[in-house]
């Protein structure tokens, strides 16, 4: 009864590694101990054989046994408690210090397979003697260690993937600029692709620099969009209708006569729409707009008194 | 997950607290202020169908995931007379009440996934899906 | 929820404060259109910035006030719709053609400035009032 309960506590802190016996947790004490005692020796060894392999070049010296401390303590506590949650942590964070020096995945991978790879010497030499007992301290010593490697690689992969995808996110926004000419004049050059989600978000950035800028007109130039299909004409439609019901005219330039003809075959309701040649006639004709209405705009408002409704 | 927000249609407020509801859903889900806004109204008009059609029903609010994907599922429910011909009430602009006809067409087109299952005579249930874009 | 509706020279400013049911906004219809006919206004201004979706019930309530109320000679401008409420509102193909849109409340009152200066300009001067 003791012997199942705590067999399967072990289990459920190390799930993928094989249930470990009582005595193959000894044989990782012992070896944790070991790995503790020869801390400063061994980890100077792993940083010098990363230096020596060329990886993390992107790094000084004093960085690189910096963090190999920190790895190799982390290691050696994954190993002890079967737990990987402070490794999975550190090396998050690890990835987040290093991505931005350009250190790639194979360096990472590089760096976990050679302190593998010097812990296993250094239980090589130490049970040179006891070949039987060797073996069974890397039977024990192998799953814990594969498992290692694993998290770390898989954490720096995955902070990877965030990365590149918070870039794209900020080129897309940067493409997109929305210009202010003048006062309540806007300019939206559009430029590239427009896939439906960057059609949602350009509008959704319009919409608000219109309110922002208290926009009259707004000039959304496409000369460098190639093609539009009939999800995107439609957008783009969608777009000069809600920039109207915040207060503002929307002029469309440089429709190409391809995209003027796709859009006219399939059918887009244009009648709502203004389009202007090209972007310089967009704005001279913006500029007679705001012209026309520039007179108006300057009653204060007065003092306002209630009355009531009924 | 698992979780489930059930909310009684019966009169008109039951409309804007359902709508709320949702919108504080979408929030959670972690759907932009303008998708949240989307939901919101969707909610809305499938709400006041049921008030319209049935004077009575429910709006069942809740958090869905699809591999990595995140999202909010709403499920219309009354006892109401059915829709005789699911096609036609889909269309734009057709409505046999007072509306403009853009109810159900209408929160169909701000939805992923829109489902109608109706039995006349027996009730209608609506079940919509928006999912998360993936950044 | 009432809607507070202000008397300010010619206009009639309705300015929701909070959400509102199917009720309000039909209350609301017909407070505006009884105070236009008794005041003899010539602009209504209805002021939504703080309604944070509009559904195809609200959209037509809007525009039930304007047709209204310009068949009782007043012109009728919705000011403050926010940008996310409007995009929904496309998606849901509710576009409130026909209608004036403006910015906010300034702009709403620019806007029946030169409307109603524009109709007086343009119709043989009657002496009114």
């Amino acid at each position: 009864m003791a012997d199942t309960k705590r067999s399967m506590s072990v289990s459920t802190r190390a799930s993928e590694a094989p249930a470990l016996t009582e005595s193959s947790a000894g044989l990782l004490r012992e070896l944790v101990a070991h790995l503790r005692q020869n801390r400063t020796q061994l980890r100077e060894e792993w940083a010098r054989r990363i230096t020596r392999a060329e990886l993390l070049t992107a790094m000084t010296e004093e960085e690189i046994f910096a963090e190999a401390t920190a790895v190799y303590d982390n290691y050696v506590e994954a190993l002890e408690t079967g737990t990987f949650e402070a490794l999975q942590a550190y090396s998050r964070r690890l990835s987040e210090r290093i991505i931005p020096r350009g250190v790639e995945t194979d360096e990472v991978v590089g760096i976990v397979l050679l302190l593998r790879d010097v812990l296993a010497r250094s239980l090589f030499n130490k049970y040179q003697d006891n070949v039987e007992k060797l073996n069974r301290i890397l039977d024990s010593y192998e799953p814990a260690a594969n498992r290692i490697a694993n998290t770390v690689a898989v954490g720096f992969v995955e902070e990877r993937e965030r990365i590149i995808r918070q870039q794209q996110e900020a080129i897309r926004e940067l493409s997109t600029p929305v210009l202010q000419v003048r006062e309540r004049l806007l300019i939206l050059p559009i430029i590239g692709v427009i896939d439906p989600q960057r059609a949602r978000q350009l509008t959704e950035q319009l919409l608000r620099a219109i309110r922002a800028n208290r926009a009259k007109v707004v000039v959304i130039d496409v000369t460098g969009v190639a093609a539009m299909d009939s999800g995107v004409a439609n957008h783009l439609v969608q777009t000069v209708e809600a920039s109207r019901l915040l207060g503002a005219t929307v002029i469309v330039t440089g429709l190409s006569p391809e995209i003027a003809q796709t859009l006219v075959t399939i059918g887009v309701d244009l009648s709502e729409m203004a389009t202007v040649g090209d972007l310089q006639g967009g704005i001279e004709e913006a500029e007679r707009l705001l012209a026309d209405r520039a007179a108006p705009t300057a009653t204060p408002v007065r003092e306002i008194a209630p009355e009531s409704q009924r | 997950m698992g979780e489930e927000l059930r909310l009684p249609i019966a009169a008109d407020v039951d409309v804007v607290e359902a709508r709320q509801q949702g919108r504080a859903l979408a929030a959670v889900a972690g759907f932009s202020s303008g998708e949240q806004t989307v939901i919101a109204a969707a909610i809305s008009e499938i709400a006041r169908n049921i008030l319209m059609y049935a004077k009575k029903g429910e709006i069942i609010l809740g958090l869905v995931q699809n591999g990595d994907r995140q999202g909010v599922s709403v499920v219309a429910i009354d006892q109401g007379p059915g829709i005789p011909d699911i096609d036609r009430a889909m269309q734009y602009g057709y409505s046999t009440s007072h509306g403009v006809g853009a109810g159900l067409p209408g929160a169909k087109r701000l939805m992923d996934e829109f489902e109608v299952d109706s039995v006349v005579g027996r009730g209608t249930t609506i079940t919509m899906k928006k999912w998360r874009r993936s950044i | 929820m009432e809607v507070p509706i202000l008397r300010q020279g010619q206009y009639l400013i309705a300015s929701i404060q909070s959400a509102l049911t199917d009720a309000d906004l039909s209350h609301l219809r017909e407070a505006l259109i009884a105070q236009v006919g008794r005041s003899r206004c010539r602009g209504v201004i209805v002021d939504v910035t703080a309604l944070d979706v509009m559904d195809s019930f609200a959209v037509r309530t809007l525009r039930d006030i304007a047709h209204m109320a310009r068949l009782r000679g007043a012109e009728t401008v919705i000011v403050g719709i926010q940008p996310d409420v409007a995009f929904a509102m496309v998606q849901l193909g509710l576009t409130l053609k026909g209608v004036a849109t403006v910015l906010d409340l300034e702009e709403g009152l620019a806007f029946l400035d030169s409307r109603t200066k524009a109709t007086l300009d343009t119709k043989p001067k009657r002496g009114r009032g």
